[in-house]
C-alpha cells in the first residue's frame, strides 16, 4: 500500500494559552510543538496498515522549516518517507493550504504512483477548521469520510467506521480515497530511541508551495475572559444545613 | 482553610523538598507561628522537586556535601521514604578507574560501604548492561531512591499537627518589604504578612524572590535533560519500583534509573542551557509544569546513542516522557544557604538537590535557631562567601557553563577555573607575568602559585624537590615550589598577598565591639597586633585572622581571600547600629607584599626609612608582632612583622597605586641576596605545613574548637565574646580530638610508583586499616597535605583521637584506595620546623 498522511505543526500549550502582543499567534516562547492527536492517530493507523499489508507511509506537512521536527517524529514512529512544503508566512488559509497540498500530491503521484489513501486528522489542533482534508479531497477528485474511528482494507476497498449519535456508520470507499481520522481510532505508539535516531537519517523531500489565498484573514486572537469561580463557605457542621437547603432550592434541585 | 494571617514569626516561601523539610525542622526546634507559602498547588507545586530523579549516591569528595547527604539519607530512612537499591558507577575510560580508587577513599572517610566491580560483576547485578564497553564499576550498596514529595508532605504535616504551621498553597509572593535593613513583611496575592524571619526556599525562582527585597541569591535555573522509556520487559517482570541498581554511566555523564517498568535516562552531557528566573512560565501556562520544559531533542540525541550502546534494550522502548527539566546551578556548584548579606532575617535555602535536601533543611533551621549550624560547617555553602563580582549573572552563567559538564566529571582537588579569569589583578601582576608566574584563581584574584623563572633553582635544591611520577599527583603542582621554599629559607623571598582582605574598624566603640567578636584580647598597645580565632556561639571556629591596632580607636583586620566575604558579613551582622563603630572595607585599596627569609631584614634595612630619617628595622626596635608606618623607597607603607611561613620578615601594606614601585624597590634591594618571587605553593602549603599553621576552612571549621586545634591560649580574657561559655567548657574538658602533624614514611604504591596524597579528606586509619572516629563522631582525615622541603618529609595535618595522638605512633593514610604508612610527628601546635620560632623572632 502507498499511504500519505498530512500533519500540521502546532504548539503544545498548557492550561492557559498566551497570545503574542500583536494578537496574531499563540506565544510559543516556552512551548514545545506537536501535531494534533487526530493526526498522531492517522500516522499510527497508516503504520498499522502497512505493517499488515506492506508498503510505504509518507508523511507530509505544509509549514515552517522547523516542522521537520514533526515529520521526523512521525518517521520515528514508523512512517517511511517525509515531505516538507516549506512556507515562511502565516497567512495560509484552508483554501490555499489545500490547493498547495493537492498540487504537491499530484506531483508526487506523477513521480511515484498513486497513493491508495491520503489521511488527515479530523481537524487541526490550533485553528480547528475541519476544512483542509475535505478541500484537498475535492481538489484531488477523491471521496472523503471524516470522523473515522475505524479504517481497514477489505477486498481492495477502504472500510471506514464512524460513530454518530444515531449509531455506527460504515462506509466503503474505492481507493484512491481520503479519510479524516479521529482520535480514539487507536492508541498511537511513542517514538522509540532507535526510531528517533533512525529518523534523523531520513532525507526530507521538499516541495514548493504554490497556491493563492482563499480570502480568509485572521484579524486577531483573543483569550476568552477567565472564568472566576468563587468559593463560599456555607458553614461548618450541622449549622450549615439550612444554607445548603436554601441553595438547593434556589438551584431548583429541591422543590 | 484558615484565614490568611496578618503576622508570623517566620514565613517560609516554597514547598519543595527544602521548604517542606525546613518547616518540619523549625517546628521540631521549637518555632511556632510559622507560615508556609507556595504559588503552586500541593503536594507538587511545580518546582524542581516534582520532576527530580530522586536518587542518592552518597559518596562525595567534599566533606560538607558528604555529611549533608548522609544526614539527608538518614532522615529519608527515618520517615520510611528511602528505598535502598544500590548503585553502580561504570567506567568506560581508564582515568575513571583511577577516579573510582579515589571514590573508594572518600567512601572510607565517610564510612560508606563501597566496592570495586569487574565488568562481569557489574553484569551480574545489571544483567541488561553491555559489559563489553565497561572497564569496571564502583558499587555502593546503600544508594537509594527516595520519595521526595511524600517526605516533604510528612515533614510539613508534622509541623501542622504540632500546631506550629499554617500552609497556603496557590499563594503568590508579590513583594518583600524591608525596614531598616531587616525583613518586615511578605506581600502576597492573598494578603500581607508581617514576619520576623523570611526564608526563600524557592529553588529556581529564588533569585527573583530575593530581588524583591534587594537581596541576591546567585543561582541560575538550568536544564537537565531526562527521558522515561518503556515499558521494558525485564523491568516490568521485576515487579518493583527499583529492582536493579541505578547505573551512572560516568564517562558519558548519563544515568539509567529504573522507575517500575520503565527506565529513566538522564543526562549532564548536553550543552549548558540556562533560563532566567523571570522567564519561567507560570503553572497555568505550562504544558507539564513550570520546570518541565519541552525536550530540545537534538541536545539529547548523542546521549540516546550512548545509552543504547550501554543497554541495548533501551533502543526499542518507547519514549513516553522527555523533558528539559530545570534545576538550580550556582557559580561554584555548592548550595546558597544562610542569612542574606543585604537583608537581616531574610534567609536563603536555595540551590539544593534532593539528595541533600532534608539535611540542609536541618542545617538552616539550626542556623536560624542557634546562630550557627551544628550539623556541619557550612562554609562552602554560606551565601556570604560571594564577592560582588561573583553575584552577577555574567559570572553565574560563565561558571555554570564551565562546570555543568563536570557534574559527573573527574575534578582535581587543585583544579583551576578557566572562565572569569583576570577579574582581579594585583599591581605586581606585570612583574609576576614577566617572571613566568603560573596563576591560580583566588576568588577572582590572579595569584602566582609558582614562578617558572625559578625553575633553575630546582638544580640547586635537587635533593629536596620530589619527583611526582604520577600525573594526578603532579597536576596543578610544580617542584619549583620546593625550590622557592628553600631559596626563601636560605636567603629571602617576596610573596604577593594582595588577595588579603583588610577591614578597618574605627570609632569609640571599635575596641569593645572587637573584644566581643574575638577570642583573644584585642586591647593591645597601638602598634601591636593580635592573632585570634572568631567562634560560633557553640564554640567552634567561625573565623581565624590577625588584627593590627593602628590607633586608639582604629583596628585593621586581615583575613584571607577565601574567607573575606564570610568574615565581612559576620562582623557587620554583629556591629552596633548606634554609629559607635565604622566599618571600612579596604581590600580594594591596599596591596600587600610579604618579604621573608634570613636576609629579609638586611634587604629591608636598605630601603626602609622614616620621613627624612633612618629607620631601624632590627627586632630590638621593631619586634615580632609589631606594626610600623614607614617609607619604602619613598612610598608610605605599613609594615607588620609577622610570618605564616616561619621566617623573619614582614607583611608590607601600601595603597594599590604605590604597589609597583614598592615591588621594584624590594626586588632591587634584595638583588644582592638573590631575592626571588615566591608563589602561594610555599605560602599556603609548604611553608605553612612545616610550621603546622592551621588554615580556616581546612583545619579550622565550626566542628572543632581552639583547644582541639591547639590554638587555646593559657588565659581567657575577662571580656565577654561570642562562644565564650562553650570555649570555657572546652578548656575544662579533655579534648577528644587533637590536631597533629604526620609524616609519610613510604610513598611506594603497589604499582611501584611513588604517590603523594593531594590532601582531599583522605582518611587516617589504624595500622589494621580501621577508621579513627572521635567521641563526637568526627573522622580523622587529611586536612592539608604537602611537602616539607626543609624537614625532608612529606607532611599531613589531621585531627586524631588522644589514644592515637602520640608522637611516634604509626598509622596509615589511605590514598587512591591504597594504604601508606604514616607516623605522628607532632601533637598539637608545636611545629616540626624551627619549633622555638627562633628564625622569626631573633
Amino acid at each position: 500500500m502507498n499511504i500519505l498522511v498530512c500533519v500540521k505543526r502546532v504548539p503544545a500549550p498548557g492550561a492557559r494559552i498566551n497570545i503574542t502582543a500583536d494578537g496574531q499567534q499563540v506565544d510559543t516562547a516556552f512551548l514545545g510543538f506537536t501535531v494534533s492527536p487526530h493526526e498522531e492517530c492517522a500516522v499510527e493507523q497508516a503504520v498499522q496498515l502497512i505493517e499488515k499489508h506492506g508498503g510505504d507511509v509518507t508523511v507530509l506537512t505544509l509549514g515552517p522549516i522547523e516542522a521537520e521536527e514533526q515529520l521526523r517524529t512521525a518517521v520515528s514512529t514508523g512512517a517511511t518517507k517525509a515531505v516538507l512544503i516549506p512556507i515562511d508566512t502565516t497567512d495560509w488559509d484552508p483554501q490555499r493550504t489545500a490547493e498547495a497540498i493537492a498540487k504537491v500530491v499530484a506531483e508526487l503521484e506523477t513521480a511515484n504512483g498513486k497513493y491508495d489513501l491520503v489521511l488527515f486528522g479530523n481537524e487541526s489542533a490550533d485553528s480547528c477548521g475541519y476544512q483542509v482534508g475535505i478541500r484537498t479531497a475535492l481538489k484531488l477528485g477523491r471521496p472523503i469520510v471524516n470522523g473515522a474511528k475505524g479504517l481497514e482494507i477489505e477486498n481492495g476497498a477502504a472500510k471506514i467506521r464512524r460513530e454518530s449519535d444515531a449509531g455506527v456508520e460504515i462506509y466503503k470507499l474505492a481507493m484512491p480515497a481520503c479519510v479524516g481520522v479521529k482520535e480514539g481510532i487507536n492508541l498511537p505508539r511513542y517514538p522509540t530511541m532507535k526510531g528517533r535516531l533512525a529518523s534523523k537519517k531520513v532525507a526530507i523531500a521538499r516541495s514548493k508551495a504554490e497556491a493563492t489565498t482563499g480570502g480568509l484573514k485572521l484579524i486577531t486572537l483573543q483569550r476568552p475572559p477567565e472564568r472566576v469561580s468563587n468559593t463560599v463557605i456555607l458553614g461548618n457542621g450541622p449549622e450549615a444545613a439550612p444554607a445548603i437547603v436554601d441553595l438547593l432550592e434556589e438551584l431548583g434541585i429541591l422543590k | 482553610m484558615s484565614e490568611f494571617p496578618k503576622s508570623a514569626k517566620c514565613v517560609v516561601i516554597g514547598a519543595g523538598i527544602v521548604g517542606n523539610c525546613l518547616v518540619g525542622h523549625l517546628s521540631k526546634l521549637g518555632w511556632t507561628n510559622i507560615v508556609q507559602l507556595d504559588k503552586g498547588p500541593l503536594p507538587n507545586p511545580g518546582g524542581s522537586t516534582g520532576h527530580a530523579s530522586n536518587f542518592i549516591f552518597p559518596t562525595d569528595h567534599n566533606k560538607e556535601m558528604a555529611l549533608l547527604t548522609l544526614a539527608s539519607q538518614q532522615q529519608y530512612i527515618e520517615l520510611g521514604m528511602n528505598n535502598t537499591c544500590g548503585g553502580i558507577e561504570v567506567a568506560r575510560n581508564p582515568e575513571r578507574l583511577e577516579e573510582f580508587n579515589r571514590r573508594m577513599t572518600s567512601a572510607k572517610s565517610w564510612g560508606i560501604d563501597a566496592k570495586l566491580l569487574s565488568p562481569a560483576e557489574v553484569k551480574e547485578l545489571v544483567p541488561f548492561i553491555n559489559e563489553k564497553i565497561v572497564l569496571g564499576g564502583y558499587y555502593t550498596p546503600s544508594v537509594s531512591c527516595v520519595d521526595s514529595l511524600q517526605t516533604g508532605t510528612l515533614m510539613r504535616e508534622s509541623a501542622v499537627k504540632a500546631g506550629n504551621l499554617s500552609v497556603f498553597a496557590n499563594t503568590e509572593v508579590l513583594d518583600l518589604e524591608v525596614e531598616n535593613g531587616a525583613i518586615k513583611a511578605v506581600v502576597t496575592n492573598k494578603g500581607r504578612i508581617e514576619a520576623e524571619h523570611v526564608v526563600v526556599a524557592c529553588g529556581v525562582w529564588s533569585p527573583r524572590i530575593a530581588k524583591m527585597a534587594g537581596a541576591s541569591i546567585p543561582l541560575t535555573p538550568a536544564v537537565h535533560q531526562m527521558a522515561d522509556v518503556g515499558p521494558i520487559d525485564i523491568l516490568q517482570k521485576s515487579n518493583a519500583e527499583v529492582a536493579f541498581p541505578i547505573v551512572r554511566d560516568m564517562d558519558t555523564f548519563c544515568y539509567e534509573r529504573q522507575t517500575a517498568g520503565s527506565m529513566e535516562v538522564g543526562s549532564y552531557a548536553h550543552r549548558a542551557i540556562f533560563m532566567h528566573p523571570d522567564d519561567i512560565p507560570s503553572n497555568e501556562a505550562s504544558a507539564l509544569s513550570p520546570t518541565e520544559l519541552p525536550l530540545t531533542q537534538e541536545d539529547f540525541d548523542p546521549q540516546m546513542e550512548q545509552a543504547i550502546e550501554l543497554m541495548d534494550m533501551l533502543g526499542d522502548a518507547e519514549i513516553k516522557y522527555a523533558i528539559n527539566g530545570l534545576l538550580s546551578l550556582t557559580p561554584d556548584a555548592m548550595p546558597v544557604l544562610g542569612e542574606t548579606v543585604e537583608v537581616k532575617n531574610l534567609w536563603s535555602a536555595a540551590a539544593v538537590w534532593i539528595k541533600e535536601g532534608p539535611g540542609i533543611a536541618q542545617l538552616v533551621a539550626e542556623w536560624m535557631t542557634y546562630g550557627y549550624p551544628h550539623l556541619c560547617d557550612p562554609h562552602s555553602s554560606d551565601i556570604s562567601r560571594f564577592y560582588p563580582h561573583e553575584k552577577t549573572e555574567h559570572h553565574i552563567y560563565a561558571r555554570c557553563d564551565e562546570h555543568f559538564n563536570k557534574t559527573y566529571g573527574i575534578v582535581h582537588p587543585r583544579e583551576q577555573w578557566a572562565s572569569q579569569r583576570d577579574m582581579r589583578r594585583s599591581p605586581f601582576y606585570p612583574r609576576e607575568e614577566a617572571a613566568g608566574a603560573k596563576f591560580f584563581d583566588a576568588r577572582g584574584w590572579e595569584r602566582p602559585q609558582w614562578f617558572t623563572s625559578n625553575e633553575k633553582l630546582i638544580k640547586k635544591f635537587k635533593a629536596a624537590c620530589e619527583d611526582r611520577p604520577h600525573e594526578w599527583d603532579a597536576r596543578w603542582w610544580s617542584p619549583i615550589t620546593n625550590a622557592e621554599h628553600l631559596q626563601m629559607r636560605e636567603s629571602v623571598g617576596m610573596v604577593d598577598l594582595t588577595a588579603f582582605n583588610e577591614f578597618d574598624f574605627t570609632g569609640k566603640g571599635a575596641m569593645k565591639f572587637l573584644q566581643y567578636m574575638c577570642v583573644n584580647n584585642v586591647d593591645v598597645e597601638v602598634g601591636r597586633s593580635v592573632y585570634t580565632p572568631l567562634l560560633t556561639p557553640a564554640g567552634g571556629f567561625r573565623g581565624d585572622l590577625t588584627m593590627m591596632r593602628l590607633g586608639e580607636d582604629h583596628f585593621r583586620v586581615i583575613t584571607g581571600a577565601f574567607d573575606g566575604g564570610r568574615d565581612n558579613y559576620w562582623f557587620k551582622r554583629h556591629m552596633p547600629n548606634d554609629g559607635s563603630v565604622v566599618f571600612t572595607d579596604m581590600s580594594s585599596a591596599l596591596c600587600t607584599i610579604g618579604v621573608w627569609g634570613p636576609n629579609a631584614e638586611k634587604t629591608m634595612a636598605k630601603i626602609v626609612t622614616g620621613d627624612h630619617k633612618p629607620f631601624d628595622v632590627s627586632q630590638k626596635n621593631f619586634p615580632y608582632g609589631a606594626v610600623r608606618n614607614v617609607l619604602i623607597g619613598g612610598v608610605p607603607c605599613t609594615m607588620f612583622r609577622i610570618s605564616y611561613v616561619g621566617e623573619n620578615g614582614w607583611e608590607i601594606y601600601t595603597k594599590m597605586e604605590h604597589g609597583l614601585r614598592l615591588w621594584d624597590a624590594v626586588a632591587a634591594a634584595g638583588k644582592e641576596f638573590e631575592i626571588i618571587p615566591v608563589g602561594m605553593g610555599v605560602y599556603a602549603v609548604t611553608g605553612r605545613i612545616e610550621k603546622g599553621y592551621r588554615l580556616m576552612g581546612a583545619e579550622l571549621e565550626s566542628e572543632y574548637n581552639p583547644v582541639e586545634a591547639g590554638l587555646a591560649r593559657p588565659k581567657v580574657k575577662s571580656a565577654n565574646f561570642i562562644g565564650k561559655a562553650a570555649y570555657l567548657q572546652a578548656r575544662d574538658e579533655k579534648p577528644c580530638a587533637i590536631m597533629c602533624t604526620l609524616e609519610v614514611l613510604d610513598h611506594t604504591s603497589k604499582s611501584g610508583l611513588k604517590r603523594y596524597p593531594t590532601g582531599g579528606n583522605e582518611p587516617i586509619l589504624t595500622k589494621a586499616g580501621e577508621r579513627i572516629v572521635d567521641a563526637k563522631g568526627r573522622v580523622s582525615r587529611v586536612t592539608t597535605a604537602g611537602a616539607g622541603p626543609s624537614v625532608d618529609k612529606y607532611l599531613l595535618l589531621a585531627y586524631l583521637t588522644p589514644e592515637h595522638a602520640v608522637e611516634g605512633n604509626e598509622l596509615r593514610v589511605m590514598y587512591m584506595n591504597e594504604l601508606f604508612p604514616v607516623r605522628v610527628a607532632r601533637v598539637g601546635s608545636q611545629p616540626l620546623f624551627d619549633p622555638t620560632d627562633a628564625r622569626m623572632k631573633s
